[in-house]
């Protein structure tokens, strides 16, 4: 009793502290996540609960085959726009930042926020401004087509090129965070490096190349991973920009999860779905670890 | 760093980004204060040729519960916001400078918990809320964006860095625990707080999917919900649809132009991705 009491004294303040998000972590993450796992083993209905299936790993095949195997093609499309639009954030983050880097101060901090501030609009609104921009009959697309002298496209209701479409309006938002994250990055690195170097006789690409690129070698990697978990959830810009799905050819991940679960109510099909976006991100995640780990701090 | 090949291409590269960065947002803009019949004009225009408020009359008066959807989102996103501001930075406190038994296994289950995709827990939050009664209730949004875990970290890693020098000092003068937190360590949070506060408000002003999903009647809408939902009800009343996607992004963009440095020191502090 005494001890008990000794360590309420000495503890019960930090358990206090703690308690509130503690406890609504786990009501809201991981109890619906260990209950999700389980789900996804089962036919659940509202009125009946949940039945095992048989064999067990059941809406795991359902997953990949119902409707013809549309899951197949959602990946399918979810790595395309994730390999496309993780590279060309990445990238043009990179070429930004490293551009603006020799800028003063108050030039550096325009284009910073520039680049940042259709970033903090919703994802809803991009997706339907650019909805529009892509209208066949009036869009500002085929406008600009027009002009170079090109043929209009339909770009959100041909199934061959929707898909890109909605990958190039991505691409063509500017990446805020990469440019925010490089430029502190860059800032940081210590400036005798480039003078040393300079001594030496290298010009302003190689010490580019040989400083700057390896001593940001840590965010690079760090962006590339958000930047594939964010692509691999993609689902509000589909869901706006083309609300039919165009023949299936713009599926995602996420956009059958909320078919499966919330219009079909196939409850333990979109658990399982949900379970191979997890997957995906969790080899993501080992993989940036990994790297991490091995990385050698300068 | 330092990457000058050529300067009037470099001027050239970062104007035509920044065109490129804004324009999207410009010409929604333009769009919303044009006048637009049925079908709107395919010349762009720069500016709105006339400048005309008919489309936001139009809005307010046929989307008769759009205000109340922004209300809704200010009710939803403020309510979670308030709850990171004031628990996160506790147990954030806690997690820096305390030491307990169980402290680290608690703060690796939340680490490990980051890389879990939000879509996984829906399909369970769903039937928990459909057999709570609570579909169509606004608190059913706002409850599981408490479990976001980004804030405790931020608040983790800027504690961190405050010297314990100061809450000694405090407990020698007869602070209790909680005393300490709120006198001390809260004032010397701001900056951090500002950041959390300004990025929980936007991550769930913002928010789609949970809202799309457990809300079915219009006047519980929050903003993202009830205009994606203009496309559907209005779908050839396009001077609508810009109207109430402009409005809908105008509260986010004065935010931003107005906190601007803690938005970006937020994304220093590998608050978000965004």
């Amino acid at each position: 009793m005494q001890s008990a009491r000794k360590f309420a004294k000495k503890h019960g303040w930090s358990y206090a502290f703690v308690l509130p998000s503690m406890v609504t972590f786990c009501i809201f993450v991981l109890f619906p996540v260990v209950w999700s796992l389980v789900i996804s083993f089962q036919k659940y209905s509202l009125s009946r609960g949940g039945v095992w299936l048989d064999p067990v790993y059941q809406n795991y095949v359902d997953a990949f085959t119902t409707q013809g195997g549309v899951f197949v093609t959602a990946i399918r499309n979810t790595l395309i726009y994730s390999a496309v639009t993780v590279a060309s954030n990445v990238l043009i983050g990179l070429i930004l930042s490293s551009l603006i880097q020799p800028l003063g101060f108050r030039l550096q901090s325009f284009f910073r926020a520039a680049y940042y501030l259709p970033a903090v609009t919703s994802a809803v609104v991009i997706g339907m401004t650019w909805r529009y921009i892509y209208n066949g009959q009036w869009g500002l697309a085929n406008y600009l087509l027009e002009k170079v002298g090109l043929e209009p496209l339909r770009w959100l209701s041909n199934p061959d090129i929707a898909l890109g479409s909605i990958t190039l309006s991505t691409v063509l938002t500017i990446p805020a965070t990469a440019v925010v994250l490089f430029s502190a990055a860059m800032g940081s690195i210590p400036k005798e490096y480039y003078e040393a170097a300079e001594l030496d006789g290298a010009g302003p690409i190689r010490r580019w190349w040989n400083i700057t690129l390896p001593l940001i070698k840590s965010v690079t990697l760090y962006l590339a991973v958000l930047y594939t978990i964010a692509s691999f959830e993609v689902f509000e810009k589909v869901f706006v920009m083309v609300p039919s799905g165009v023949a299936n050819s713009t599926q995602t991940i996420v956009t059958q999860v909320y078919q499966n679960g919330f219009q079909q109510f196939n409850y333990g099909v979109a658990a399982a779905q949900g379970f191979v976006l997890f997957l995906m991100i969790a080899v993501v995640s080992v993989f940036q670890f990994r790297a991490l780990r091995s990385d050698v701090e300068y | 760093m330092i990457l000058r090949p050529n300067r009037a291409l470099t001027w050239l590269f970062l104007a035509l980004t920044t065109v490129i960065a804004l324009f999207p947002m410009y010409w929604l803009f333009v769009m919303a204060l044009t006048p637009i019949g049925t079908i709107p004009p395919s010349t762009p225009a720069l500016f709105p040729d006339p400048f005309s408020l008919s489309n936001i009359v139009r809005l307010l008066t046929n989307a008769k519960d759009y205000l109340r959807w922004g209300a809704n989102s200010i009710f939803v996103a403020g309510t979670v916001t308030l709850w990171h501001v004031l628990f996160d930075t506790l147990s954030g406190y806690a997690f820096a400078k305390k030491r307990f038994p169980l402290r680290s296994v608690f703060f690796w289950v939340i680490l490990s918990t980051l890389m879990i995709p939000a879509q996984v827990t829906l399909v369970p939050l769903y039937i928990v809320t459909r057999q709570l009664g609570l579909i169509d209730n606004l608190f059913a949004v706002i409850l599981p964006g408490t479990a976001a875990v980004f804030g405790i970290f931020l608040m983790r890693q800027y504690i961190q860095t405050l010297p314990s020098e100061l809450e000694d000092a405090a407990r020698i003068d007869g602070c209790n625990e909680f005393a300490v937190f709120w006198n001390v360590i809260l004032p010397l949070c701001k900056p951090a707080i500002a950041a959390l506060a300004i990025f929980s408000f936007v991550r769930n002003w913002n928010d789609f999917l949970w809202p799309l999903i457990i809300l079915n009647k219009s006047i519980n809408y929050t903003l993202t919900v009830g205009v994606a939902g203009l496309q559907g009800e209005f779908s050839t009343d396009y001077g609508i649809i810009f109207a109430g996607a402009a409005l809908a992004a105008l509260p986010m963009i004065a935010f931003f132009l107005a906190f601007q440095k803690y938005f970006l020191e937020g994304v220093r502090m590998g608050a978000v991705k965004g």
